[in-house]
């Protein structure tokens, strides 16, 4: 058996694929600690799990979206149009309502379902009419967007049910309820794509469609479950963050997009689909959330991150590069 | 000997094409079937219906008397029929073990990785197959691959087993291999479709063959009874000789030299050198460096040292614009990668090489690329629609030609063309090696690089390769027996 023996190395270091990322998040945990004496209180540290919980979830969808091969960009619109279709529904015309006054206790689930319907429409144009993933989403941030500045006229909702702010403004057992949640779904996510013979099958129709079909996994109607899924985790994290600032802007969660890809492609997971891990994109938040952190704490102005973050993203896939040692389409 | 599988008066129409029109197979059990056509004949379109991956407009499919099951029910399939298809169904970013569980990782629940692979190693063990189950799928070899698609499309324990052109990605001793293997399935019972356009495996392998021709059964046959020229008539609906290759006396000019060359863990210290009216050919296993040394030649590659000299002019190396300048024309090894640009038409693709003397500053005249185009298409016999139809749009046999008219556009002195019948019909295999013939008599050298010996047989010499080095310079006139021998290192 001697093609035993040479592999066996290699495969052992793919397990550890989904971890290059650690070095680097104790890297900049201690450069972090060095520079600033607040970044490593408790505090601190919550504020960051607190200000990426929102935007984790999005990477959470996006990782399955592209480990399954396709491509949604219109998730950050659903982060600010599901939550405040769902506040119109329910507030009084006079807080910027649509006038039909559903009940408050109602507005999570309203949201969630705006969310799944969003994913449910790009999943029905991309996979029933085979429709390019890109340009469909890329057309339905826009539309999205507008269905948000549309009835608001660009004003933003004050007047909110505390159903919608609960989330993300509560603290459970010390932390907030809203990094609970993120850490709670991606750790199902992790066991679900890890484990389940489900998440399995998004691995198998990102890896080789055709091989998918042939092994009798009913490739479209995981498509859809993969963007509806989207499309829902989009709403729940514009009602975390929702909570969070206690309005809707009319800006909640655009330009989100482009941090959403950095993390999930610095994490590990492949824009050609059927690669990847959704620990692999936690470690990707983390380092994102780390920077961020730290260049505010430094002082450095809002204005000139985007440099940096930008740099990230070409050194993460250089690297990447380089460990792989495959060109890169 | 009863009847395992059948299919009877099968009709499929996709759109405005009969892909199927009325045809028939029946196998019976126990006997490795060939199944033969040229390009469009249907093939393909029978395997995914015999797989259940698609329904017949009209006709049905039987097993063991026993009609089909409901398409939607895979595994009733499953366990009736099992495929190798032509386009690897493997995964490669997936292990192994989870390519051979492949949606059946576990009952139900979560899945245990460490039974899995269990599972996965008993399965491999039990067909013998050599592989890591823990290994990425897209680390093995094309072989190993092959393997594990079989291992995986036996364990659903189907008795019948569709092989479709199995042996179009192996070298000689894989092939060998694969045979052997085949025929112990053949002992223990195991039923067998086989597809392939090297008629000599069907000779090699198979007991009865079925012909199909435009959509339609010809005939089926013992393979003992069917003389290969019948066989091939048969095919092609006329009479066609074996490819008879033509004589010629080889010029003195050197058009082709190469020198010293070496590439780590290619070729080593290759000397090389071919003359105006000669056709070398180069001949090995996959890993003999054949193919890369071809590439060096035409300047895909380059070499760590020695040197490529075109008409006596030495060329940058890895450089194919000045290869091409000095006179060279070139088939690539692998035409859906580097041969043609599927979206692109017909008259752009066979033009490439002499846009810039079709017009001026940069500027491609319409006009003349198309009165160029004609030329070729005429000169080669390509069916299409026009120097505008999309190459995309062709069957594999005129997309080579294609290929071959941007290689032959600016009448080379050197042609090198790697595999240039890979997986195209007999009457385009003809028409391909006369290409490489008349401009051999127009003047030029070639060099051919195949793994096919048929190719191989238009060469004046052929140079065979083992392990990166030359190891005899076989002049015309051998026997397949001899070739194989040298290739395979048994003599030397």
């Amino acid at each position: 058996m001697t093609t035993l023996t040479a592999p066996a190395p290699r495969a052992r270091l793919a397990r550890f694929r989904d971890l290059t990322l650690v070095p680097v998040i104790v890297l900049l945990l201690v450069v972090g600690a060095f520079l600033d004496p607040t970044f490593l209180t408790a505090g601190n540290l919550t504020n960051v799990l607190q200000q990426q919980a929102a935007i984790s979830l999005l990477v959470l969808a996006e990782a399955m979206i592209l480990i399954a091969g396709k491509f949604d960009l219109s998730l950050e619109s659903t982060v600010g149009t599901a939550p405040a279709i769902a506040v119109m529904l329910v507030v009084p015309v006079t807080a910027g309502g649509l006038g039909i006054g559903l009940p408050g206790t109602l507005v999570i689930p309203l949201a969630l379902l705006v969310g799944a319907a969003i994913g449910a429409f790009n999943g029905f144009l991309i996979i029933r009419f085979q429709l390019s993933a890109f340009i469909v989403t890329l057309a339905m941030l826009i539309i999205v967007h507008g269905l948000l500045q549309g009835p608001t006229e660009g004003k933003t909702l004050f007047q909110l049910p505390d159903s919608i702010l609960y989330l993300g403004s509560a603290m459970w057992l010390g932390l907030p309820a809203a990094v609970w949640i993120a850490g709670l779904l991606f750790a199902a996510g992790i066991f679900g794509l890890g484990y389940l013979r489900l998440g399995r099958a998004l691995y198998a129709i990102g890896g080789n469609l055709d091989a998918a079909r042939a092994a009798g996994i009913r490739v479209d109607r995981v498509l859809y479950g993969v963007f509806i899924l989207g499309g829902t985790l989009a709403a729940l994290a514009g009602i975390l963050e929702t909570g969070r600032l206690g309005a809707i802007g009319n800006n909640q969660g655009v330009g989100w997009i482009f941090m959403v890809f950095a993390a999930a492609v610095i994490g590990g997971v492949s824009m050609d689909g059927g690669k990847g891990t959704i620990l692999g994109a936690l470690t990707g938040v983390l380092v994102i959330g780390l920077v961020q952190n730290i260049l505010t704490l430094i002082g450095v102005s809002g204005f000139w991150q985007p440099v940096i973050y930008g740099s990230i993203i070409l050194v993460a896939l250089m690297i990447s590069r380089i460990a792989g040692g495959k060109a890169q389409d | 000997m009863s009847i395992h599988v059948e299919a009877r008066n099968v009709v499929k129409r996709f759109g405005p094409t009969t892909a199927l029109n009325g045809a028939e197979i029946a196998i019976a059990e126990g006997e490795t079937h060939a199944l033969v056509g040229r390009n469009g004949a249907g093939k393909s379109t029978l395997v995914s219906i015999l797989t259940g991956l698609q329904r017949p407009d009209a006709g049905e499919v039987r097993f063991s008397g026993e009609a089909a099951p409901a398409l939607a029910d895979r595994d009733a399939w499953r366990q009736r029929v099992a495929c190798v298809y032509q386009k690897s169904t493997i995964i490669p970013a997936l292990t192994v073990a989870e390519n051979l569980f492949l949606n059946r990782q576990s009952d139900k629940g979560r899945i245990n990785w460490r039974a899995l692979r269990a599972r996965a190693r008993e399965l491999l063990d039990t067909y013998e197959v050599d592989v890591d189950a823990q290994a990425l799928a897209g680390d093995l070899s094309v072989e190993q691959r092959q393997l594990v698609e079989i291992a995986r499309a036996l364990s659903f324990g189907a008795r019948f087993i569709i092989l479709d052109e199995p042996t179009a990605r192996l070298d000689g001793p894989a092939i060998e291999r694969l045979f052997a293997r085949m025929r112990s399935l053949r002992e223990q019972g195991v039923t067998m479709m086989y597809i392939s356009h090297h008629l000599d495996e069907v000779y090699q392998i198979c007991q009865t063959v079925t012909v199909f021709r435009d959509a339609r059964h010809v005939t089926t046959r013992a393979v003992a009874d069917l003389p290969h020229d019948e066989l091939v008539a048969a095919m092609t609906g006329e009479a066609t000789a074996a490819y008879e290759s033509r004589v010629r006396t080889p010029g003195d000019r050197l058009v082709l030299e190469g020198t010293g060359l070496t590439l780590a863990g290619r070729y080593t210290d290759v000397d090389l050198s071919v003359r105006s009216g000669e056709v070398v050919g180069l001949a090995g296993s996959a890993s003999s460096g054949k193919v890369g040394l071809a590439e060096t030649l035409v300047g895909l590659r380059r070499a760590d040292t020695g040197t490529v000299a075109v008409n006596g002019a030495r060329v940058r190396p890895g450089d194919v614009p000045a290869a091409m300048r000095a006179g060279l024309g070139f088939v690539p090894e692998d035409r859906h990668h580097e041969g043609f640009v599927p979206l692109l038409s017909v008259g752009e693709n066979a033009t490439f090489p002499i846009a810039r003397k079709l017009g001026r500053f940069g500027v491609v005249s319409p006009s003349r690329r198309r009165a160029k185009a004609e030329e070729m298409i005429e000169s080669l016999d390509i069916k299409t629609e026009g120097p505008d139809q999309p190459v995309g749009d062709l069957s594999g046999g005129n997309a080579q030609k294609v290929v071959f008219a941007r290689a032959l556009v600016d009448d080379p002195t050197v042609l090198v063309v790697i595999n240039p019948t890979a997986g195209v019909d007999v009457k385009a295999k003809q028409a391909l090696l006369g290409a490489v013939e008349d401009a051999v008599e127009r003047g030029a050298g070639a060099v051919v690089v195949s793994d096919e010996l048929d190719d191989l047989r238009i060469c004046d010499r052929v140079l065979v390769m083992f392990h990166g080095r030359v190891v005899k310079d076989v002049p015309r006139g051998w026997t397949d027996h001899e070739l194989v021998a040298v290739m395979e290192g048994i003599e030397d």
